[in-house]
């Protein structure tokens, strides 16, 4: 087995596996049981400024996104940050953070876009001995309508300038949540590396209506006979934000800053994934909001099992590994020819690659085999496009198979040629004109 | 029936009783439990969606398979329902009593993996059960046409028939031999099968089209000839099914204890009280199809102790499918392959048991109170001038017989497969057939509606 230590911005830790700040992480009696399982860190639910505690909604905070199995993929929360008294918290991170020495306590932040009112929290919790700040720049419900959350990570000026205080004004580290609900992730990306920030974790939650429920012609949940968009999160988002870290993870401006990777992670494979694109650590809730804490155990077993089958000795040979295979569209190949094959073994022959080829691709599967029902591709039509291998339902029995260099390619009659030409070489290209 | 408890030597013993009513009715429950809406759910979300579906094309009356589980699977039950009946009005029956390990779950592609078959029959039942229940209708009667049809036989076939040509606009009149409408699946199906008098419910639902009057208790051959009714109406659907049971061919056989299989499950579908049915308690089964298998399981299911079923051919020749071989072994019955009966064992005119010459070892003896024939069944002769093949009524592909304006379908036609499910086919071929030949020299504008999209 594989020791998992992690070593995230200087905090160490038995494991890259955080809760998300989150409902499962608002107050010592949760996270005592969270260490309890195995958790190697946590980042404390959102604290808020001195004062009257905010109040939640006492109707439906949480909706649901269901497979016909009742598999939960995607969840969605209008809960706002704690809503527990400042002191209260300070407290029990102080008195969890003795008990627990060698995992992780970083104290989520938010509070107004006052320079002050930075300054002020940010003694307190220093005080309690946290690991680190992260800073709530992602919540896209409520606290955003009152210009914090995602209203302050929507504005590349804001998430530098905040940045730059916590870094003046503390000692401890600096991590920056940002939200997806942007159109470029990087730029913001970018503003908390000038800001001088440790660190960046993404994605927080995405904004969503989770339903109609069209028998009473309302949107759903709903908090009396009214709803308001949540933040999206689950297996459903992981894609999104995959997607997000590696954008950020291959970006020079961002100077391979550390990233804590967050959206529907629920498996060892999954975080795998997540740190293979670049992420330092994974950070979790959904599944544990599905499942409870427990689900650690496998996480840690399984991705030190992985490391030991990949022949990696620690987790810094894994982060990053995949980052080099993600690029622009412009530098793909287009001299690389796949063809799909339909191995007859495994084909259970119930057609679905036929008739999605047929009604909405290529046309490039035939039904007879012999004269009888069976499905073979035609070489001839088939563009590799792989949408017969998604919708077949056993597995591997349709791959794509690679084209040798001087192998006819059917479909156009051109030999396959071995000269790697991307789109910017292409004479096509109207950018080549002339080339 | 005979109803002697035993002989006055006490030698065999028939018996009512041999099991409290209560007993009989929990053996008499459903076969399979149905899906309630989030199994339903569950196992719709299963099936692959296939394209060209081997499911679909197995299924003799061609149900759209893939398509109503996928509305199961939407919540859409009723639209599923719709679907099944539009081809099958008898999808109710046939989810229940399709051996559908030979036909649509056969097919499944589903086979090639570990988890078997989408279950296709349970996902008809509910679609069809939840729009019984919630009293959906999916057909409207087309304008009266003004012509009149005969239809010989209230069972799976003829109702077929009679519901499209109603839809279709035509008047029906129906024949029907027995007091009630059902046909096999009122006398003839086995009572686990069709609980809570699912066929009487059935038929109601079918009637409830118009259009449709039943006269009871008129035999077709005795009551009127096939040559009344051409006279009388302006097309006849034959779908008599197969009245006289195949005898032994044995001395005896007229012997207290020897007892037709349909004959008795005829009387078992109508008893009042199952208790009340005399039992033997060793009981011999003779035959290697569905009745045989169907006779000696609800034997077993009233209290028989001891119940074999003998069949001349081998396991892999029998007519009953290997799912209902392994039914019956699983109630405790005994079969034997390869075996004929010889000789009735007799005493006073009751029987005591019966001898078998077997092909593959030595003759036996069953000790026997009762012997059931489940060898099949014949067409009662109509002397109607008919063309016979095989001794059943021979068709064209659109169920027409030798006769002009008679067709024929169901059991009673040569080349059938004895499936309610192939009779509704049937049905519904010939009251096409019938409609296009009533309707084809009126023009295009003054034609019935083809039946509405449920």
């Amino acid at each position: 087995m594989i020791d998992l230590k992690s070593n995230f911005i200087g905090i160490v830790t038995p494991n890259p596996f955080w809760l998300a700040s989150a409902p499962p992480t608002d107050k010592a009696y949760n996270i005592n049981r969270a260490f309890e399982a195995g958790w190697g860190g946590v980042m404390w639910k959102t604290l808020g400024e001195a004062g009257p505690p905010v109040v939640n909604v006492s109707g439906p905070r949480y909706g649901a996104w269901h497979g016909k199995d009742r598999s939960l993929m995607g969840f969605n929360n209008i809960e706002l940050i704690t809503d527990r008294s400042l002191d209260i918290n300070l407290e029990e991170i102080r008195q969890v953070k003795k008990d627990w020495p060698d995992r992780g306590v970083v104290v989520s932040l938010m509070v107004p876009c006052e320079e002050q009112a930075w300054k002020d929290i940010l003694m307190q919790v220093e005080d309690t001995g946290a690991d680190g700040i992260e800073l709530n720049f992602g919540c896209p419900h409520g606290m955003s309508e009152r210009g914090m959350g995602a209203a302050v990570g929507q504005v590349p000026e804001y998430v530098e300038m905040v940045a730059a205080w916590c870094k003046q004004y503390s000692q401890m580290p600096v991590i920056v949540k940002l939200t997806p609900n942007i159109t470029d992730i990087r730029t913001s990306a970018r503003a908390a590396v000038r800001g001088g920030a440790d660190a960046v974790s993404m994605i927080n939650t995405i904004n969503s209506v989770m339903g109609v429920d069209i028998d009473t012609m309302r949107m759903s949940p709903t908090i009396g006979e009214q709803g308001a968009h949540g933040g999206y999160c689950g297996p459903a988002v992981k894609p999104i934000a995959m997607h997000m870290v590696s954008e950020v993870a291959r970006d020079a401006e961002c100077g391979g800053i550390p990233i804590s990777a967050i959206g529907g992670i629920s498996t060892w494979r999954d975080t795998a994934e997540f740190m293979a694109l670049g992420a330092t650590n994974v950070q979790v809730c959904t599944a544990v909001m599905t499942h409870g804490f427990s689900i650690v155990e496998d996480m840690i077993d399984g991705l030190s099992r992985c490391l030991a089958d990949k022949n990696m000795t620690c987790l810094e040979d894994l982060i990053g590994a995949a980052v080099p295979s993600v690029t622009d569209w412009s530098q793909l190949n287009l001299n690389y020819v796949v063809k799909a094959e339909i191995d007859q073994d495994l084909c259970i022959k119930c057609g679905r690659c036929y008739i999605v080829c047929e009604d909405t691709s290529h046309q490039a599967i035939s039904t007879l085999i012999n004269g009888a029902r069976g499905f073979e591709v035609i070489d001839k039509e088939c563009v590799g496009c792989n949408l017969c291998v998604n919708v077949c339902p056993v597995e591997n029995c349709i791959s794509l198979r690679e084209l040798k260099p001087g192998e006819i390619d059917e479909r156009t009659g051109m030999p396959v040629s071995s000269e790697y030409r991307n789109w910017t070489q292409h004479p096509n290209n109207p950018m080549n004109a002339g080339g | 029936m005979n109803t002697t408890k035993s002989n006055a030597k006490g030698q065999t013993d028939i018996a009512t009783a041999r099991l409290s009513e209560q007993q009989c009715h929990e053996n008499f429950s459903d076969l399979h439990q149905p899906f309630n809406s989030y199994g339903a759910l569950v196992e719709a979300d299963r099936c692959y969606y296939c394209y060209d579906a081997p499911c679909q094309t197995a299924c003799p009356t061609g149900i759209n398979v893939p398509s109503f589980i996928r509305m199961i699977s939407q919540h859409n039950a009723h639209g599923a329902a719709g679907k099944i009946l539009q081809e099958n009005i008898m999808g109710g029956t046939c989810a229940r009593a399709c051996p559908v390990e030979t036909l649509c779950e056969q097919a499944c592609v589903r086979n090639h993996e570990e988890d078997g078959p989408v279950r296709i029959g349970l996902l008809q039942r509910y679609a069809t059960d939840k729009a019984s229940q919630d009293q959906v209708e999916f057909f409207t009667r087309a304008q009266s046409t003004g012509y009149s049809v005969a239809v010989v036989g209230a069972g799976p076939a003829g109702l077929a028939c009679a519901h499209r040509l109603a839809v279709l606009g035509h008047d029906v009149l129906v024949y029907e031999a027995q007091a009630k409408a059902g046909g096999l699946n009122e006398y003839g199906l086995a009572a686990y099968k069709m609980v809570d008098d699912f066929a009487q419910r059935e038929v109601d639902m079918i009637l409830a089209i118009g259009g449709i009057d039943i006269k009871y208790g008129v035999r077709i051959g005795t009551d009127l000839s096939l040559a009344d009714l051409q006279v009388k109406h302006d097309a006849v659907f034959i779908g008599s099914g197969l009245g006289q049971s195949r005898s032994l061919g044995l001395a005896d056989e007229a012997a207290q204890g020897v007892e037709i299989a349909v004959d008795y499950i005829h009387d078992l579908r109508q008893a009042e009280q199952l208790s009340d049915l005399p039992v033997g308690r060793r009981v011999v089964v003779i035959g290697g199809g569905m009745t045989a298998i169907d006779i000696a399981a609800q034997s077993k299911l009233l209290g028989a102790q001891k119940v074999t079923i003998v069949y001349r051919r081998g396991q892999e020749h029998m007519n009953a499918s290997d799912h209902e071989q392994s039914f019956a072994l699983q109630h405790g019955i005994r079969i034997v392959f390869w075996a004929q009966p010889e000789k009735l064992l007799v005493q006073g005119k009751i029987l005591t048991g019966i001898e078998f010459a077997s092909t593959q070892g030595d003759n036996f003896t069953l000790q026997a109170d009762v012997v059931f024939k489940a060898i099949g069944q014949m067409l009662v002769p109509l002397d109607s001038g008919l063309t016979l093949q095989g001794n059943r009524i021979q068709v064209d592909a659109q169920q027409r017989s030798s006769i002009a304006g008679v067709w024929a379908g169901g059991d009673c036609i040569a080349g059938g497969d004895d499936l309610a499910v192939s009779a509704v086919q049937d049905g519904k071929v010939a009251a096409q057939s019938i409609h296009h030949s009533l309707t084809a020299n009126q023009s295009p504008s003054t034609q019935p509606n083809q039946p509405s999209q449920p």
